[in-house]
């Protein structure tokens, strides 16, 4: 029926010329994905009711029908949603909010036991549970099996089944834990198939429906579910508070936490039990992809701002619920968006943010913090290279200072492995540091502060050279040649030891 | 129980020949790449890609419509070339999402399994939106589009169903592949610093292998649904690494399980719910779906090496650690008996070694009775006393020690 629609799509040509090149495949692509708004007028009214997205706005007046594919809503719309004046409204903002806290929780562990996708895993191994649940339930009454509980007790029995059976693969063989991830979830998904065709040619009838009924649809979350998120988080939540430390020891270091005698594997069962929890919930309230979403991304953002599980926990909580109420509010402000797609895409959007600008492992940080190194260490070498170069000159005439000798870029070109063009952009640093003067046409020259600047990394570098020679027996992973700090880290007998080797060696460093 | 399964399997015809011929090419076709996929430990990459390529096919859906309306193409070439379309942004996101992840993981130090979930969760979210954005009114079903089903093969030109020719061809392509670059493939998977320094490049090796790998689960979801596509790229490798350590052995009897998968998938689904149901009140259960009962048999042979496997099964390992245990403990009691004539230095007997905890008893008394039986020590009255072979025994085992120890 629908293809019918599509071939009525009126031609936009004349909007731009016809011109046949890769370009404007990408311009047409980007034309048809974001601004036809044709089609939006042909959108029959039905297919907003039927799913995801909640329809809260009012009708439009119908002359900007044409034109409404997004458009902004009424003042009053935002207002009603934003302070949860709808019952709908306000059941799936709390329903995904107090979910995407207790995922956020629960995935911090998850992300740092380096089990992420292992919510994906209980998610699809819920499958079989579920049929066999039914199945059992239409066994001993038939026209039963469809008791709720008891679906979600057989869908967290064999989630954690998949989830025991891949801890086992992989402690007990050599395969690794992405294969083991990977067989449990086809195995346990092939079997939970077989299962639902055998269930759908049952005689009985009472199973029609029962992948939707237990799959659930982050618009059609409804008040019991609501109530039973509650419950799963503030389990989770009180579960986190109470076992902190151990769920932390156990992630970074399960060793050093059995060798302490805590029960490991009871705690990890603790842990991997409300991961369960929060899977099953998830998946009846909200479906498959937001669970696995939101137990992944808030953890993965939550890790580029802190080092601290504390901050990181809270983070990663914060992260979760704000994505589930940009979300929800959105696709109710914009009936257009469904909901769940809308809440991972803000998660995702909230992690690229982090990604950037983590302020602990955030990518611009640590690009700064690796340039701003790459150029101290290039001053160094500079400013040791036009040591070497000045002092040779020195040589004959050790009465003038290091100041008084000009160095060109040629002198010092070959004193190191770097291009010109590295020199050029270290002899600009060093320049606007005031440790070199430019004198146009023959050079440059050390001012009074690079003087003792190029003497004092000239000294640290020979003495470490020196430490190395004499002392590497000792520790030679205190050697930081380029560091200025080789007082703070040896001994000062043990400097002025070296200084006097180096003295009797490069007797000139005595004098200046 | 015989006749029900003869009768199960009675109705084997041509068709049932074909479903399994296609689904073992597919299975085949699937496994070859996905040994190197386990090597490198991105097993999980079949789920995430049965995912990422929904966009892919919105996308490539909406652009094929595009040059339709914006007339650069005519409406029949377009309604021609829209499987090509929707395969070409299938394989595209596939490649995508797996450069993404790479990018992910190697720009932000995420852990790999994280940065797969942030990656396929919103490439899928993307899709889902897009769906409902744009092509609200259009039928996209993805799981049509996606997920074809092995049981509907249709046979097609000269006889041979189209799926299986699909499917076959996937495999020869891969197999040359594999053949063409296999030490390239190898040194990458194993040690890609080494490649590097060989000249290989293990970056693009990787790409290579990500695209091969998107290109054959794309295909092969069309042509065999999912479920089998994601249970087949791992588990017969992995299978086979249990039975195995050498990888031209390991690939050969990789493409073994998959093709005895695929047979006695099949020829389980047309007997077990039956067998199983029949007996449960439900006699018109005669059949289950085949791809579901493939990934179940893939995962049941999994269990069998897991046990069974010789060097690496869990009993062979088991029998491995109790045999040491048991040698351990026999050096132990003779030890014991040993330093305890020494110290006593008059008479011969001593009272038998009590059993400690780190041996456990039931080790204990076996280890006595074997001493006994191969005469190293003797019972007497007061409890066990060394004969003249067991004193050169253990008097053996010390130098050895302390050779061991010198050394």
């Amino acid at each position: 029926m629908s293809f019918q629609r599509q071939l009525d799509w009126p031609s936009k040509t004349g909007s731009f010329a016809v011109r046949r090149s890769a370009m404007q495949t990408a311009i047409c692509l980007l034309f048809i994905v974001w601004s036809n708004q044709e089609i939006t007028a042909q959108i029959s009214p039905h297919s907003e009711a039927s799913g995801q997205g909640h329809q809260t706005t009012s009708q439009k007046p119908a002359g900007s029908l044409a034109d409404n594919r997004l458009a902004w809503p009424a003042a009053a719309d935002v207002k009603r949603v934003l302070l949860m004046q709808d019952y709908n409204t306000r059941i799936v903002l709390w329903g995904t909010t107090t979910l995407g806290l207790a995922a956020g929780i629960t995935g911090t562990f998850l992300l740092l036991r380096k089990r992420s996708l292992l919510g994906d895993v209980v998610g699809h191994a819920s499958l079989p549970g579920v049929a066999i649940a039914f199945l059992i339930m239409e066994l001993r009454e038939p026209q039963s099996g469809k008791w709720l509980p008891g679906l979600l007790i057989g869908a967290s029995i064999s989630g954690i089944a998949g989830m025991v059976s891949t801890v086992i693969i992989r402690s007990c063989t050599r395969i690794k834990e992405d294969a083991a991830l990977a067989i449990t979830l086809g195995a346990f998904y092939g079997l939970g198939i077989v299962l639902f065709t055998i269930i759908q040619k049952l005689p009985t009838g009472s199973q029609a429906g029962l992948g939707n009924f237990i799959y659930g649809n982050t618009a059609t979350i409804t008040q019991s579910e609501v109530d039973l998120i509650w419950r799963v988080a503030i389990v989770a939540i009180v579960a986190a508070g109470l076992l902190f430390k151990e769920f932390g020891l156990l992630c970074f270091d399960e060793q050093f936490a059995s060798s302490q005698g805590w029960p490991v594997v009871l705690l990890d069962l603790i842990l991997m039990g409300l991961v369960v929890a929060v899977c099953v919930i998830g998946l009846r309230s909200v479906g498959l992809l937001l669970v696995v979403a939101l137990l992944i991304i808030p953890a993965a953002s939550a890790r580029f701002w802190t080092e601290k599980l504390s901050h990181m926990t809270f983070c990663a909580a914060v992260i979760g619920v704000v994505s589930c109420y940009v979300g929800a509010v959105s696709s109710a402000l914009f009936s257009r968006l469904a909901a769940g797609a809308v809440i991972v895409l803000t998660g995702s959007v909230m992690f690229c943010a982090s990604l950037c600008f983590g302020t602990r492992r955030g990518v611009l940080l640590r690009w700064y913090t690796r340039r701003r190194l790459n150029q101290r260490i290039a001053t160094q070498q500079l400013l040791l290279a036009i040591f070497e170069t000045v002092e040779t000159a020195l040589l004959p005439n050790p009465q003038q200072a290091l100041t008084d000798v000009t160095v060109t870029l040629e002198d010092l070109l070959p004193k190191r492995s770097w291009t010109a063009k590295q020199l050029r952009r270290s002899l600009h640093e060093a320049q606007k540091a005031q440790y070199l003067a430019s004198h146009p046409g023959r050079g440059h020259r050390l001012t009074a502060q690079g003087g003792r600047a190029a003497h004092r990394a000239a000294r640290n570098h020979r003495l470490w050279e020196l430490y190395l020679l004499q002392h590497a027996d000792v520790a030679p992973g205190h050697v930081d040649r380029d560091a200025d700090r080789i007082e703070q880290i040896l001994d000062p007998e043990i400097i002025s030891g070296l200084e006097s080797a180096l003295f009797k060696k490069y007797p000139q460093m005595a004098a200046s | 129980m015989f006749t029900e399964i003869q009768h199960g399997l009675s109705a084997w015809g041509s068709f049932d020949t074909w479903i399994v011929i296609t689904a073992a090419l597919a299975a085949m076709a699937c496994a070859l790449p996905g040994v190197f996929l386990v090597l490198r430990q991105q097993s999980m990459m079949g789920d995430a890609l049965s995912h990422t390529v929904l966009p892919g096919i919105v996308l490539a859906f909406l652009m094929s419509y595009g040059l339709r309306n914006a007339e650069w193409i005519s409406p029949s070439t377009q309604l021609a070339t829209l499987p090509l379309f929707l395969f070409g942004g299938a394989v595209v996101l596939g490649v995508v999402s797996a450069m993404l992840t790479e990018f992910v993981q190697r720009l932000g130090h995420v852990e790999s399994s994280a940065a797969l979930g942030v990656v396929f969760t919103s490439l899928f979210a993307f899709g889902l939106l897009l769906i409902r954005l744009k092509a609200d009114s259009v039928h996209i079903d993805p799981d049509c589009v996606l997920y074809g089903n092995v049981e509907t093969v249709k046979l097609g030109v000269a006889g041979v169903p189209r799926a299986t020719a699909m499917v076959g061809s996937l495999l020869v392509v891969n197999l040359t592949l594999v053949l063409l670059f296999y030490k390239e493939l190898t040194i990458s998977a194993f040690d890609p610093s080494l490649a590097t320094t060989l000249g290989i490049r293990a970056r693009i090796m990787h790409y290579a292998l990500m695209a091969t790998t998107a290109a054959t689960l794309v295909a092969a979801f069309e042509s065999v649904g999912s479920i089998l596509v994601i249970t087949m790229l791992v588990a017969p490798a992995a299978t086979a690494s249990l039975l195995t350590d050498r990888l031209p052995i390991r690939l050969v009897v990789t493409l073994a399980i998959a093709f005895i998968t695929a047979l006695v998938g099949h020829a389980m689904a047309l007997t077990l719910p039956a067998l199983v149901f029949s007996r449960l009140g439900f006699p018109e259960i005669k059949d289950a779906s085949t791809a579901g009962m493939m990934a179940v048999v893939a995962g049941m042979l999994f269990i069998l090496a897991m046990f069974f496997a010789p060097r690496h099964g869990m009993i062979s390992k088991g029998l491995g650690q109790t045999r040491l245990a048991f040698r351990l403990a026999c050096h132990d009691q003779l030890r014991a008996l040993y330093q305890a004539e020494r110290k006593t230095s008059l008479g011969a007997t001593v009272e038998a070694t009590a059993w400690t905890k780190t041996q456990g008893f039931i080790l204990h008394y076996l280890a006595t009775w074997s001493l006994i039986l191969s005469q190293q020590i003797a019972r007497t009255a007061k409890g066990h006393k060394l004969t003249s072979r067991g004193k050169r025994a253990i008097e053996q085992i010390i130098t050895n020690v302390s050779d061991d120890t010198s050394t």
